[in-house]
């Protein structure tokens, strides 16, 4: 019997305690998983290649400020900017106030926008039709999914930030990895509705040639519109994301803190299990012990099958967590979650690292002390 | 007859490591629980005593926020001139026409900008709003450069002390005083004269909002439908209470992280607890035979088994809570769905999120000892005996 098969035949020798180990650390795993993901995603991930040729520009005192229209064609002017569209957030309300009949809507400029929101796949002859229709709209098709829309469907939005109830036909829908659920306008339409908002964008999209001039093109921008009476503030659309992830608060700690908890909770369940499975075993020790086995085989015995159980537990939080992530990203309940939340490789091997280590770290102690048993004490003990 | 519980405390004691291991296994668990709850208490609390039953909210109509209104400032007098307004200490009707605008302020702390509203009101607006007190200085003069800042914003942003200026708008303003605003919403404030701020921001010729005080919260309720009623001024009236009460929904997000990692967490420990009563069962099996014929009845030993389960998960409830005082009160702050910016709240561990907890902890204990109760109750006598 070789000494691998011996620490999986042991770890599993009381099969209930195993299982209930296992599944207390697994659960634990899960949300951990879920948690370096959720890292991941805010602060780690620089999203998508293309997306990191974007930026995004808006009123230095909040995006609440309007910025003037004519500040495009200056953006467009600098070295580097490949396109560029205003965008402004409409706000409105489709149906009633209900949360979940809640969906982003923008008004922007259709003969540009596809060209720096490349990420966006429409057919030619959609793009087309909803250039050519100022009352048109594009929506994702996810969107579309949940209330049955098709093209050429008449909808109407209520406006709560503009005064008006925009009347729009859906001209075009787009595919998006992972949908956006959003709705694209005319910025035309609004500016000839409302006529404090003519001549205005709430904020500028614009896209760089590649990810190396965004930073200096955003200088340029900002440092352009110093001292004029509406100064900018111009970011990557990563950074412009992350802006609203700190919104949310003291994200940074409220993940680290759980973490923590999650991690500290597994120590003390995979300790408990290993003390306890060893103590039972306290005769055996003595036995082993006598066959000739040294204290550090002995050692490695017990700590290798808390490894293995708590290696086995990850296993399945992990692959828990994976599966979980990949639902709720593409559920249509998944509105306000960052776009690309998935589980990587990298964070799922750092996940179960962090199960073998807890279960290293916590077969050390009961283990240390199963060596060092006197072997005569050890075969007097009743247990 | 029952098996006295002093058994299950001794039992408890005995195994000591065990017990506190497991215990505070669940204690964390409790403790992330607690915490996530007196958050969502703290903010509940924000918007539940933000408002006065007896101020009148004016807003566009079709209009759901201060921030997207906006309305000619030719309609104030209008509804100046409404019955049922108390009249203000120079016997002119209680009515304040203001601006909300939302500016970004860098944190003390340096984890990041956070948008903040700034209310510029006229001087009414200082007395319509009875409970916030001045703690620090003095209040904004109408016509100058002035600012008042809450308590919370003083505490988490540069530049926030009586003396500071502030850039914001147009060039510096003067920070002159600190307010205490009672934990409401308005505790994420900053105040100034509505004049200076419209000039500044370009928005002279209207208000974003008005504040009616009425007489009292029952004329409030038909000065509300006499502003909603009247075809001349398009505008909207609510109560104020009514229109924080609509923004407590900007904790959904917390509320539904909070759900899920407590369930989780939960889930784990529960799995916890009932390896730890497997063990005590198996480590008994003897004794519990020997009670068995001394004469206690299976059910008798299935409640004391379970009983013992939940003392475990209480002692963790009770560690969980001890670990969590030290953050009651603890201020932070989330994005307000409605204003678009920060809303500051404390962390309020209340008697329900404590009761709460100590429900979270009983039902962990109650799943965790189920099944190892079931199976000590279940046992042969002889084989136990035997063993």
């Amino acid at each position: 019997m070789t000494l691998s098969s011996f620490v999986v035949r042991n770890a599993f020798r009381n099969r209930r305690r195993s299982i209930l180990t296992v599944l207390s650390i697994g659960f634990s795993l899960l949300l951990l998983t879920l948690m370096m993901t959720l890292w991941r995603t805010f602060y780690i991930d620089q999203g998508a290649p293309n997306s990191a040729t974007r930026l995004m520009t808006r009123h230095r005192v909040s995006l609440t400020f309007f910025l003037p229209g004519y500040y495009r064609e200056k953006i467009r002017s600098i070295p580097g900017v490949v396109a560029i569209v205003p965008m402004t957030w409409f706000g409105g309300l489709y149906k009633d106030d209900k949360p979940e009949n809640f969906f982003a809507q923008f008004a922007t400029d259709p003969d540009e926008y596809l060209q720096v929101a490349t990420d966006k796949t429409v057919p030619p002859d959609q793009a087309e039709a909803w250039r050519r229709d100022r009352a048109g709209a594009m929506v994702d098709v996810e969107l579309a999914k949940k209330y049955g829309w098709k093209i050429g469907d008449k909808i109407t939005l209520l406006g709560s930030i503009f005064p008006v109830n925009p009347e729009l036909t859906i001209r075009a829908m787009f595919t998006i990895d992972p949908p956006n659920r959003s709705l694209y306008f005319n910025a035309k339409y609004l500016e000839e509705a409302v006529p404090f908002f003519k001549g205005q964008a709430g904020f500028f999209f614009t896209r760089a040639a590649s990810a190396k001039d965004v930073p200096q093109v955003a200088g340029t921008i900002d440092d352009m519109f110093h001292n004029s009476p509406q100064p900018t503030k111009t970011e990557s659309e990563k950074a412009f994301q992350l802006g609203f992830i700190a919104m949310l608060g003291n994200v940074k700690a409220f993940i680290l803190g759980i973490c923590g908890a999650v991690v500290f909770a597994i120590l003390l369940v995979s300790a408990n299990t290993m003390a306890m499975s060893i103590r039972s075993r306290t005769r055996e020790v003595a036995v082993l012990k006598t066959l000739g086995f040294t204290r550090g085989s002995v050692l490695s015995l017990f700590v290798g099958e808390a490894v293995a159980l708590s290696v086995v537990g990850g296993l399945l939080g992990v692959v828990g967590a994976a599966g979980l992530v990949h639902l709720v990203a593409r559920s249509p309940a998944g509105i306000g979650i960052p776009g690309g939340l998935k589980t990587t490789p990298l964070t799922m091997i750092a996940a179960l690292m962090v199960a073998a280590a807890v279960g290293f770290i916590s077969g050390c102690l009961p283990a240390y002390n199963a060596s060092r048993t006197n072997i005569v004490e050890g075969l007097r003990h009743i247990g | 007859m029952a098996i006295p519980i002093s058994y299950n405390l001794r039992n408890l004691r005995l195994r000591k490591g065990l017990t506190i291991m497991t215990a505070l296994g669940i204690a964390l668990t409790v403790t992330t629980a607690i915490f996530l709850m007196a958050l969502l208490a703290g903010l509940d609390r924000a918007f539940v005593t933000s408002g006065d039953p007896a101020n009148v909210l004016v807003l566009r109509k079709g209009s759901e926020a201060e921030l997207s209104g906006g309305f000619d400032a030719t309609l104030l007098p209008v509804l100046r001139n409404l019955p049922g307004i108390k009249k203000d200490s120079h016997g002119d009707p209680m009515v304040s026409g203001e601006w909300v605008v939302v500016i970004v302020l860098p944190r003390k702390d340096g984890t990041g900008e956070v948008n903040v509203t700034v209310r510029g009101m006229m001087p009414d607006g200082l007395e319509l709003r009875p409970k916030v007190k001045l703690v620090e200085g003095r209040w904004f003069t109408p016509g100058q450069r002035e600012v008042v800042v809450s308590q919370s914003i003083h505490k988490r942003f540069a530049q926030a002390n009586v003396g500071d200026t502030m850039q914001f708008g147009k060039g510096p303003w003067m920070v002159v005083g600190i307010f205490d605003a009672g934990g409401s919403a308005y505790e994420s404030e900053i105040w100034g004269d509505v004049n200076q701020m419209a000039s500044d921001f370009d928005r002279q010729g209207g208000f974003s909002s008005a504040y009616l005080r009425a007489t009292d919260p029952v004329s409030a309720d038909a000065l509300k439908h006499r502003v909603s009623d009247d075809q001349r001024l398009k505008l909207e009236g609510m109560l104020e209470t009514d229109y924080y009460a609509k923004q407590t929904r900007s904790g959904a997000p917390i509320k539904f992280v909070g759900f899920v990692v407590a369930v989780i967490m939960a889930i784990g420990s529960s799995f916890a607890a009932m390896n730890t009563m497997y063990a005590a069962v198996a480590y008994r099996s003897r004794e519990i035979a020997t009670l068995r014929v001394i004469g206690f009845s299976r059910s008798s030993i299935l409640t004391s088994f379970v009983f013992e389960s939940i003392l475990l998960s209480l002692i963790g409830a009770v560690v969980g809570i001890i670990l969590m005082l030290p953050f009651n009160g603890m201020t932070t702050g989330t994005s307000n769905a409605v204003t678009f910016s920060e809303i500051v709240f404390g962390l309020q561990m209340t008697p329900a999120v404590l009761g709460t907890a100590v429900v979270f902890a009983v039902v962990m204990g109650l799943f965790g000892g189920m099944a190892p109760a079931w199976h000590a109750a279940r046992r042969e006598i002889l084989a136990s005996l035997r063993d």
